[in-house]
């Protein structure tokens, strides 16, 4: 800490190269932010599964149909505690480019398989008393400047025609990174007026009683259908979200990787932004070791240089990356979630730690191995 | 008066170090601004060259994809006795009602299910279609469980290898052929029979998804789609077959552009503070002979312009390198799941001369932000102090 007027003073010395190479790193982590907002975005769903829940969809697709009497077998098997199902509507808001998940769902039973959605106990009471009601999440109410009680109309795709809904509830994840753009209405409400496909739903979504029987009971559902026609395939949530993210497929792993280089590249910058700060002062630090200052010190004053840089840069990268994220997916509604949590801050300033270690090590050696006759010489 | 080039050129081969670490700083950004867009290019381009300019398809009105859609058989006749729409050379309509289904199959490389889209043709398709091209193998006979797999969903998916047998709604299909589009969407389809597929999936009698109708002439569009839309039997879209499959590309290609755009941009500011950092170096290493320079009577324009030069061509040296690392990338083959069709899809990446363009723009524009102060600075510097120095 004595030091520290001294590596300050250091640093303001060449204030436009000090400020660029902060710039370079702040760039850098604000990028590595970016990346890890961008790759959860798309692995949504996943990280926030619950282990105690499996889906059950149709064995050809999830687009072909479930019969509704499963319900009822669904909650004979042992183990299962509650059986809810979900359909996809696929309707369009004004305009396709709008576009954001609707669902139809068992409302008697939604809640308690899904807890992780927090809606305020009047709005939950007021959309079941609500036939045309609608519950939204929080980002695509404020997406589309929608409150409670503002009717909307959705154009059917999938069940043609004009469908308006009011917003009666507004969800809330419990986690940051929970979904918060879905839509749902009631089943009854799509089952009065669909003109085909009655009877029938999307999926299931069990809960089972502990997540250890989960393996045993996916079995069981799917023996339990075989040889129907409408036969199952059950995967632990997890399992079916993990599936979707990898149809998503090379396209994750271009933009990670291509990203990875860069963050390589804008650090290799930095290095030798570093390298050209100490072959400049050759000469000073060959004075500072003639009256007294020890390899060690000086080995640590050019390495608290570089990671106080790294870790200021570092710090305002992950910063302006965290309020990047606050003010919203920027592909206006692709990316489910679009988040930066805290641990990933954490790494992200952890790696410009490492970075500064890094880049100033090579320098500072240099530093510290200086024989005093040949920096003086440079005088 | 201008300083002449090659003095740029031997003071940057004096101090290359610095001027490396700016130069594939650039070359990154380039590379993966073209790498993005590449991607998302070959992806709309795979869509859209999946439509002839010849061909309409009719969607029950207001469907938005194949997925929600409903046309039943008195309907498709009603279509192909329209006077718009082609006859072959025995007299028949050239036109293709389809059934599309999506079926789950594993993932040649992670194993897990993916969304394949299986698509019933009718017999007149080869015609509708004459893209169609068939690699190996023969076309699927009407009315036998056969399957025609395009040459992308063989290295897609597991198991659709000639000759091998698919189990789809409970019954054993046998592929026979493997066909090609060039690359078009539907390479990552399965085509079978429509009349089997319907009845496989105990789906009503006579109700298709899509009809696709080949034109007379491809002026004719606005005539069918005027007849079609008015006559009180249907209630239909009609739609020219690449305009429908170009909308089928937005939402992933505007995906994949929003972000390429975005981390290319943050990438721009880092590689531009790269370039800053390297002039302004160049600038204070050099400030003798840049005094040297103005006392031998070169002006303050010449000095700017010399080094703004400078920056430029370091950027475009980068943007070089940049777009030929990109360049390999051209004809790559990546999937991913189309939400608009809820459905896999392999297409290659598209590394275009355009782009390359686009690219050096790009890595000339950085050079031009990242040169102009440090130049400025230059061309500032007081000539006697500077010369004192010596």
């Amino acid at each position: 800490m004595r030091f520290l007027p001294f590596v300050l003073r250091n640093l303001k010395r060449k204030k436009t190269r000090t400020l660029l190479t902060i710039g370079s790193i702040a760039v850098s982590l604000f990028l590595f932010g970016l990346l890890v907002a961008i790759e959860s975005g798309l692995n949504a769903g996943v990280d926030v599964a619950g282990a105690d829940r499996l889906v059950i969809r149709n064995r050809i697709s999830l687009i072909q149909p479930l019969p509704l009497a499963y319900q009822q077998q669904l909650l004979q098997i042992p183990h299962v505690e509650q059986a809810t199902f979900s359909s996809w509507f696929g309707a369009v808001y004004q305009d396709q480019r709008n576009f954001f998940p609707q669902f139809v769902i068992d409302t008697d039973t939604y809640r308690e398989v899904f807890p992780e959605y927090e809606i305020p106990d009047e709005q939950w009471q007021a959309f079941l008393a609500d036939r045309e009601g609608a519950v939204v999440g929080r980002a695509t109410a404020d997406r589309f400047g929608w409150q409670l009680g503002d009717r909307i109309p959705l154009q059917g795709t999938i069940f043609p025609g004009t469908w308006e809904l009011n917003i009666r509830a507004i969800y809330e994840g419990r986690e940051a990174e929970a979904d918060e753009t879905q839509l749902w209405f009631h089943d009854a409400y799509l089952e009065e007026r669909r003109r085909w496909g009655k009877g029938l739903v999307g999926w299931y979504t069990v809960k089972v009683d502990d997540p250890e029987h989960a393996v045993e009971v996916a079995a069981a559902i799917d023996e339990r259908f075989s040889n129907s026609a409408w036969e199952t395939t059950t995967e632990t949530e997890r399992a079916f979200a993990a599936g979707f993210a990898k149809q998503i497929g090379n396209i994750r792993l271009i933009v990670l990787s291509i990203g990875a280089v860069v963050m390589f590249t804008l650090l290799l910058v930095t290095g030798s932004a570093m390298a050209t700060a100490v072959r400049e002062r050759v000469p000073e630090l060959g004075v500072l070791k003639t009256i007294g200052f020890g390899d060690t010190t000086v080995l640590g004053l050019v390495l608290a240089e570089s990671v106080l840089i790294a870790v200021v840069g570092g710090g305002i990268g992950v910063v302006l990356a965290k309020l990047f994220t606050l003010g919203g997916d920027p592909t206006g509604g692709m990316l489910p979630t679009f988040h930066l949590g805290g641990d990933a801050m954490a790494a992200g300033l952890a790696l410009s730690l490492v970075v500064g270690l890094l880049a100033g090590a090579i320098p500072a050696a240099t530093a510290m191995r200086l024989e005093i006759v040949d920096a003086l010489r440079r005088v | 008066m201008a300083i002449p080039v090659s003095y740029n050129v031997r003071s940057v081969a004096a101090r290359w170090t610095t001027t490396v670490v700016s130069v594939l700083g650039i070359a990154g950004t380039v590379g993966v601004f073209l790498a993005m867009l590449a991607m998302a290019r070959g992806f709309q381009a795979t869509l859209i060259a999946s439509g002839s300019p010849d061909n309409v398809i009719v969607l029950r009105a207001g469907a938005d994809t194949e997925m929600t859609s409903a046309v039943n058989l008195e309907q498709v006749r009603v279509i192909a006795d329209a006077p718009e729409v082609a006859r072959g050379e025995d007299g028949r309509p050239l036109l293709s009602p389809e059934v599309v289904v999506i079926g789950a199959f594993p993932l040649a490389t992670t194993g897990t299910d993916a969304n394949v889209q299986i698509r019933g043709v009718s017999d007149t398709v080869l015609q509708v279609r004459p893209k169609v091209e068939l690699v190996e193998g023969r076309f699927f006979r009407p009315g036998l469980a056969e399957l025609v797999v395009g040459r992308n969903a063989v290295t897609t998916y597991q198991g659709f290898t000639l000759g091998s047998t698919v189990e789809i709604g409970g019954l054993d299909w046998r592929v026979v052929g493997v066909f090609s589009t060039g690359g078009t969407a539907f390479d990552s389809e399965v085509w079978c029979d429509a009349t089997l597929l319907n009845q496989t999936f105990s789906r009503p009698e006579g109700i298709f998804q899509s009809v696709t109708a080949r034109l007379t002439s491809r002026a004719e569009l606005g005539a069918l789609e005027d007849r079609l839309t008015a006559d009180p039997r249907l209630t239909v879209d009609v739609t020219g077959e690449q305009a429908y499959y170009a909308k089928q590309s937005e939402m992933v290609s505007t995906l994949i552009r929003a972000l390429g755009f975005l981390v290319a941009l943050v990438m721009a500011v880092g590689a531009v503070f790269g370039a800053l950092n390297t002039m302004y170096s160049a600038v204070a290493a050099r400030a003798r002979e840049i005094a040297t320079l103005r006392a031998l009577g070169f002006g303050g324009g010449s000095v700017v312009a010399s080094f703004v030069l400078e920056s430029v061509l370091i950027a475009l040296v980068g943007g070089a390198i940049g777009c030929l690392a990109v360049l390999p990338l051209n004809g790559f083959t990546a999937g991913t799941m189309n939400w608009q069709t809820f459905s896999h899809l392999a297409f290659a990446f598209q590394v275009t001369p355009a782009l390359m363009v686009w690219g050096l723009a790009f890595a000339g524009f950085m050079g031009l932000v990242g040169g102009l102060l440090p130049a400025l600075r230059a061309a500032r510097m007081p000539v006697a102090a500077a010369l004192r120095e010596l």
